[in-house]
């Protein structure tokens, strides 16, 4: 199964501040009542963007010099809370291509990584220069540069980390393991073997 | 050379390093339920794949069950559909499902432990995150997303990083009315909603070893809201106790060789630990959360936070949030909140040991007029524990509606939610915007005897004193 090499991804940014932004508030429970991750796009940060009576709240990423933004950014302990893949699938069927923020909660990054989304951490006076220069010019092109660990934008540049594994698995195009974890089930098979409880 | 538990389970289980630097690892027991496997069958599909060892996945339905309807088709198609598709996956793919005809259906983190299919020295795989509850009984247990449901399915493994590890010994005596929730909640308050990234928790000391399995199981269900993926609890006498007899535990002739093996995980005195927290006891009172993350907790005798009082800009500006959605004056004090719903549930607290504590102290109480008071066992099997020993019935004669099995209003994907703003005293696990199914619906947390003053009196209240708790 070859999979893209994920080196650099580039589009337009959108900041969505706040810590803490947990997988409820990315992807409210009632969306997951589905069968398939078809659709989730739609109802990405739902009950923030919209009042109890259905009104838009003029959301960042609903903001016109916004739309069709492939960058999101936002703050530290990002995507807390559940282990609904649905969170990182949302992100993506909405158009986002990676998530820079200050750090990120387990799950939700190893789904995300999984997905192929480039989750990767920035200092907070980063993500502000990155934010400040997005209000100032919304079309501007932010480059996430996950092999030389920087994030470009206009003339300017931040680093960035990201776990190595996480690193590793994007740009050599082995983000989703599913072929390589098939490829050891012969040593799957004698490991278990090994343990009186994984007896059939 | 000495290991904890965490290595040594890691180690029994790794199969080989991959490209990447990550461990595969073999899990050897994993759990599904209706919300995050069926995109994992369809994959499975899409990929002509099988399931590797279908003896060694168990399915139950938890979270969309409605709790006061048990006729199918549900009302909520949606609902149907989701329980269709896990009934079609289950058994075109050979998995053993806990259906509700089987009457040992229930919040799936309820249900490994009572069939005994929870084990020590295991690694286990849900795709839930609260699986960090299986830790309890010192297996190293990880909630995963649906696209690692698929590797789990098709490989029985999956590519993981191994965790640091975070000793967390409680040492003391707990006073009373103080619970295991308590416990949690305060070690979440303490380390931060984010403290455990990165890190297994090892919960020890001699709280934890007095504690039954239940109450390990509350305290291990929460690991993750304090941001470690997993948290254990070394196997000991009181692990074995718990599982004895139960229908997937070893059987009689092997017991002696499993409790000998299971022995074996138990961390080394003297071994390495990553971090080391030490918390007193006595420190930890009835705790209750004020704000939007779990970590945002206070003493029952303690004021709401004051923004004007924050030691930082984020603290500050985290108050601010909170306070402004909760609806709560800063600096007031917490006890006297009035609320508007008491739920009594979920995989932290819908076991049966949760039910007789609050039996125990509310009998001859009714709950406050205007309080909506709910009532749900985490299993069947607990339900008809209850019912066997009449707790239902106190609880019914006190105001709780008694409902049937499911994970309820702790996330409200089914008809169990908070309506328009309502307040409500939770025995679940998160307090997130939103979480109990209105946008505007207002959680708070604390444990179930908690939740039964708050009941009684409408208003948020000190245990002990309600109930005259002194022993």
């Amino acid at each position: 199964m070859a999979l893209e090499k994920i080196t650099s991804v580039s589009g337009r940014g959108v900041y969505v501040p706040g810590n803490d932004i947990d997988t409820d508030r990315i992807i409210p429970a009632r969306f997951m009542k589905c069968v398939v991750f078809a659709g989730l796009g739609e109802f990405l940060f739902y009950d923030v963007r919209h009042t109890p009576e259905g009104v838009p709240t003029g959301h960042p990423i609903d903001q016109p010099q916004h739309k069709g933004a492939e960058i999101l950014l936002s703050g530290a302990n990002f995507g807390c809370g559940s282990s609904r893949e649905h969170a990182p699938q949302a992100i993506h069927k909405a158009g986002f291509r990676a998530v820079i923020a200050e750090n990120f909660a387990e799950i939700f990054f190893g789904n995300s990584t999984t997905l192929g989304i480039p989750c990767v951490n920035a200092a907070r006076e980063d993500i502000a220069k990155v934010a400040a220069a997005i209000e100032q010019n919304p079309a501007i092109e932010v480059v996430v540069d996950v092999a030389a660990l920087e994030v470009r934008f206009g003339a300017d540049t931040i680093k960035i980390t990201q776990r190595q594994s996480a690193r590793d698995a994007l740009v050599n195009g082995r983000w989703d393991a599913i072929g390589e974890l098939i490829d050891g089930v012969p040593a799957v098979k004698m490991t278990a073997a090994k343990l009186p409880y994984m007896a059939a | 050379m000495s290991k904890s538990l965490f290595e040594k389970v890691w180690d029994a289980h790794a199969v080989r390093t991959l490209a990447n630097g990550q461990t595969q690892l073999l899990i050897g027991t994993h759990l599904i339920h209706e919300v995050t496997s069926p995109q994992a069958f369809g994959m499975l599909r899409d990929l002509g794949l099988k399931v590797l060892m279908p003896h060694r996945t168990f399915a139950t339905v938890d979270h969309i069950v409605p709790t006061n309807e048990l006729v199918e088709p549900y009302k909520d198609p949606l609902a149907q559909a989701m329980m269709d598709e896990l009934r079609k996956n289950c058994a075109q793919f050979d998995v053993t499902f806990f259906d509700r005809a089987s009457g040992k259906q229930g919040i799936v983190h309820i249900v490994g432990p009572e069939q005994g299919i929870t084990q020590p020295g295991t690694t286990i795989a849900c795709g839930d995150s609260h699986t960090s509850t299986h830790g309890a009984f010192g297996a190293i247990a990880f909630g995963i997303g649906t696209s690692q449901v698929r590797d789990v399915l098709a490989t029985q493994t999956m590519a993981l990083g191994a965790l640091k590890v975070r000793r967390i010994e409680v040492n003391g005596k707990l006073p009373a009315g103080v619970y295991a929730k308590d416990v949690i909640l305060h070690i979440i308050r303490m380390l931060g909603v984010n403290g455990g990234t990165g890190f297994a928790y090892e919960y020890a000391g001699a709280v934890f070893d007095g504690f039954s399995m239940e109450e390990r199981m509350t305290v291990c269900n929460m690991s993750i809201e304090g941001g470690a993926r997993v948290g254990y609890v070394n196997p000991d006498e009181t692990t074995f106790a718990y599982l004895k007899g139960r229908p997937y535990s070893p059987k009689p002739a092997q017991w002696d060789a499993a409790v000998a093996n299971w022995k074996r995980f138990a961390s080394d005195v003297g071994c390495r630990y990553d971090d080391v927290v030490k918390i007193n006891a006595g420190d930890i009172a009835p705790t209750v959360t004020w704000g939007i993350n779990p970590g945002q907790g206070v003493a029952i005798t303690e004021n709401i936070p004051d923004p004007a009082k924050a030691t930082s800009d984020d603290e500050r500006a985290g108050i601010i949030e909170a306070l402004a959605y909760m609806k709560l004056p800063a600096g007031a004090p917490i006890k006297g909140t009035k609320i508007n719903v008491a739920f009594l549930g979920s995989c932290t607290n819908g076991r049966l040991s949760d039910f007789q504590e609050v039996a125990k102290y509310i009998k001859g109480h009714k709950v406050a007029a205007g309080v909506r008071a709910i009532a749900v066992p985490g299993s069947q099997i607990v339900a008809l524990q209850c019912e066997k020993l009449g707790l239902d019935k106190i609880l019914s004669e006190a105001g709780f509606e008694w409902r049937a099995a499911g994970c309820s209003m702790c996330l409200a994907m089914n008809p169990d939610k908070l309506i328009g703003d309502e307040l409500c005293a939770s025995s679940s696990n998160r307090n997130f915007k939103g979480r109990q199914g209105s946008i505007t619906g207002r959680t708070v947390l604390m444990s179930p005897v908690m939740v039964a003053a708050a009941a009684v009196t409408g208003k948020i209240a000190d245990a002990r004193e309600v109930f005259a708790v002194n022993s």
